[in-house]
């Protein structure tokens, strides 16, 4: 057993409302510089959708990830072998053009604009060449099924769903979306990390955040390709790669990062897991079928003396094991078993978990055009349920309805033992028949109420103590570093010759 | 007189400024170590070029080393004609297409609006230095034959005599050959040679001082603690504190 801690998210899709202000606070701190305009850390897709960039999922393009190769894991696009040998042009690298052309506009025109017959126009000019530009897509074009034919048709998981099945789900009145807010998922098995040429990323041994050393960084641009998320992203002034940083300095004074602090639904959370690092390559070559369940059952219980013993062995501090004894997201993910990863089958272990969005399933509009929602009906069965499940399993749990009916099954529950408290027009037997079905009781359904709804700031961001949060204080002044490439770095990042 | 020049004190000039550039840039402007790919801004017009012009590159450079290494391996390997052609044909295919991938990759940095934005003067300085340097082997090669024994027999002594810091200009200044063009061209290529060594540091060309072969040998996951409180300092360890760990995760 070889423990390490590690900073892990659980993002409640049930509560996000769409509105990016976790995207702009992020790009309004890391992305808001000359080559990285297009670049969002953060973004928040609407599925279905083909995200951001555009099929991002789709590996037979992109090619990111580990496959399964015998009882170890290979990288699909990247690796010894086809990285070295792709390092003058890499095939499956994505270009600008599969994110979008950034552009701002010319608002001073409107000003400066001689007297005339038109109405002066603020043209779009390009960010990159300083032209004007004929907009083609931006970061979030399908926002709330927009060009519905252009994006949400084209969705990647749909090649799971029948012809019929995807046709329901654009249905008036029947269709379904939500939202997707992703980040990276600082993987416990980072392809990024492991097709680097030059070792320029890591994955930090304290709280396994996994960063790019912009003075290693050599513009190989295999973790663009390697990272299956799409969520390392090359700079192409600078001409280094750069991805999320997970707010570290921020994390290390103990504050959450600025995407979480920000988030208006409160959908975020934060804590320490801890893992078996022995386990991981054992865990990723697992089979697709049991992927999901081999990787929560790499996270350990942060209560078991053994874990706590072998943990302090390995130096973990004191602070970081009550951390995660406290840690939200190990009772998402672990206790009540109700988050689950974003596309466990690309093996990279994501620290990531969704809890899947319950909302647009429950709500049926029924044949007089109301919506229907009484709590017996909903109980009717998974065939019912307004999104096919199928969709959602091919997001979270790589094909395996089950396990999504069953945290559905859990979510449902929660709601009905909440309006047998509130309302009380649920019967005793409703009650149970709902409650055994999920294999939960009350106890556990307030437990899991109260820290989806009324969590406070605290118990939804658990963060251990970094220890450094002096030592950087005394060797710089952060606020002096806003809009240049990092802490730590002296040097003025402008481009080399 | 020009010939002592180039061939006597250029070299050094060119080598000094090399190490003294390379290792500052290395370590001082580390930031600004990078290949600069330009990939992500336009992909398509550049697989022909970048891929025919590195991988030709590439194999002329290993031709050389191996010309520079082991001259009489080249020699014995030149006594049949069957290999001198073989040899002499493939160094020239190699060399027509890191030409060809060249004028591509000019091209389309000169026609591309977006990679205009990421070009410098240098990278302009780097094209001609380079234009210079494979139009003059690839006329040596034309004109003088055969080049694969010249360099062996010539070229070698004359850059061992450099290294030892003994220059022996007269092996360049007093080729003779009935060919002027030959002539011309491998004092060109020489010059020029010494020339792109000079001006490393100061330019793109340094992506491939940092050519990433320790990749071949790493383990592919890297973890990297602050402080490894498993290698606090005791009375036999040594170097306490920062410590890489390339076990597999």
């Amino acid at each position: 057993m070889n423990i390490r801690s590690q900073i892990a998210m659980v993002f409640h899709l049930d509560k996000c409302i769409g509105c990016h202000t976790c995207s702009v606070a992020c790009k309004n701190i890391w992305t808001d510089r000359k080559g990285a305009e297009y670049m969002w850390w953060n973004n928040v897709e609407t599925k279905p959708g083909t995200g951001y960039p555009t099929k991002w999922e789709d590996q037979d393009i992109y090619q990111g990830g580990w496959k399964k190769d015998g009882d170890s894991v290979s990288l699909k696009g990247a690796g010894k072998l086809k990285g070295l040998k792709n390092i003058f042009h890499n095939p499956n690298m994505p270009v600008l053009d599969d994110y979008y052309e950034p552009w701002a506009y010319r608002y001073q025109d409107l000003f400066d604009a001689p007297e005339g017959d038109d109405q002066p126009i603020g043209r779009a000019v390009s960010l990159i060449t300083g032209e004007p530009i004929e907009i083609q897509s931006g970061p979030n074009w399908d926002d709330d099924l927009s060009g519905t034919p252009d994006y949400a048709r084209q969705d990647v998981n749909f090649k799971h769903l029948s012809q019929a099945e995807q046709e329901a789900m654009f249905q008036l009145e029947k269709m379904t979306f939500h939202y997707l807010p992703r980040i990276c998922n600082h993987c416990l098995n980072p392809a990024c990390v492991a097709s680097c040429p030059s070792g320029a990323l890591y994955k930090r041994g304290e709280d396994g955040v996994v960063l790019i050393n912009q003075e290693r960084c050599r513009a190989w641009r295999m973790c663009v390709t390697a990272c299956p998320y799409k969520k390392s992203y090359y700079n192409w002034n600078t001409g280094k790669s750069e991805k999320c940083v997970l707010c570290y300095p921020r994390l290390e004074s103990g504050q959450p990062p600025a995407c979480m602090h920000s988030c208006v639904g409160r959908i975020r959370y934060l804590g320490v897991m801890l893992y078996d690092a022995d386990r991981i390559q054992a865990v990723a070559s697992c089979d697709e079928s049991e992927i999901v369940d081999r990787h929560m059952d790499i996270y350990l219980n942060p209560n078991d003396p053994t874990v706590i013993k072998a943990a302090r062995e390995n130096g973990i501090a004191d602070s970081t094991i009550k951390a995660a004894q406290n840690s939200p997201v190990y009772k998402f993910v672990k206790e009540w078993k109700i988050a689950l990863p974003l596309h466990p089958e690309f093996r990279t272990l994501p620290n990531l978990f969704y809890v899947p969005p319950l909302l647009p399933a429950m709500a049926s509009v029924s044949t007089d055009g109301t919506y229907d929602t009484v709590s017996e009906h909903l109980l009717a069965g998974v065939e019912k349920l307004r999104v096919p499940i199928r969709y959602l399993s091919s997001l979270f749990t790589a094909g395996n309805d089950d396990k999504v009916i069953d945290v559905f099954k859990k979510l449902h529950a929660v709601r009905v033992s909440r309006r047998d408290t509130t309302v009380k027009d649920v019967t005793d037997k409703q009650l149970n028949t709902v409650m055994n079905e999920a294999s939960i009781d009350v106890d556990t359904a307030n437990a899991i109420f109260r820290l989806t709804s009324l969590a406070t700031f605290e118990e939804r961001f658990v963060i251990p103590a970094a220890h450094r949060e002096e030592a950087i204080e005394m060797l710089e002044n952060t606020g002096d570093y806003k809009g240049s490439t990092g802490f730590g770095f002296k040097e003025k990042p402008a481009r080399g010759l | 007189m020009l010939d002592y020049l180039l061939f006597g004190a250029l070299p050094y000039v060119a080598l000094a400024i090399f190490l003294i550039g390379s290792i500052y840039r290395y370590t001082k402007k580390g930031f600004q170590v990078s290949s600069l790919s330009s990939q992500f801004l336009e992909g398509r017009k550049l697989f022909f070029g970048s891929q025919f012009f590195h991988w030709g590159i590439v194999m002329l450079f290993f031709g050389h080393l191996i010309g520079f290494l082991i001259p009489n391996a080249v020699v014995a390997w030149n006594g049949s004609p069957v290999r001198l052609l073989v040899l002499e044909f493939t160094a020239f295919g190699f060399a027509i297409s890191s030409l060809i991938g060249l004028l591509l990759l000019i091209k389309r940095r000169a026609t591309t609006k977006r990679i205009q934005m990421v070009s410098n003067y240098m990278d302009y300085v780097v094209y001609l230095v380079l234009f210079v340097q494979i139009a003059s082997g690839i006329l040596m090669a034309y004109y003088g034959r055969w080049g694969s024994n010249w360099f062996a027999s010539v070229m070698t002594p004359y850059l061992c005599s450099v290294f030892a810091f003994n220059p022996n200009v007269d092996l360049i200044a007093q080729l003779s050959t009935s060919n002027t063009m030959a002539l011309l061209m491998v004092k060109t290529h020489i010059a020029s040679a010494f020339l792109i060594i000079g001006i490393i540091p100061f330019t793109r060309f340094v992506h491939f001082l940092v050519a990433p072969f320790d990749y071949i040998w790493r383990k592919y996951q890297l973890v990297i603690w602050n402080w490894n409180h498993k290698e606090i300092r005791t009375s036999r360890n040594y170097f306490p504190g920062k410590s890489r760990d390339f076990k597999n995760n």
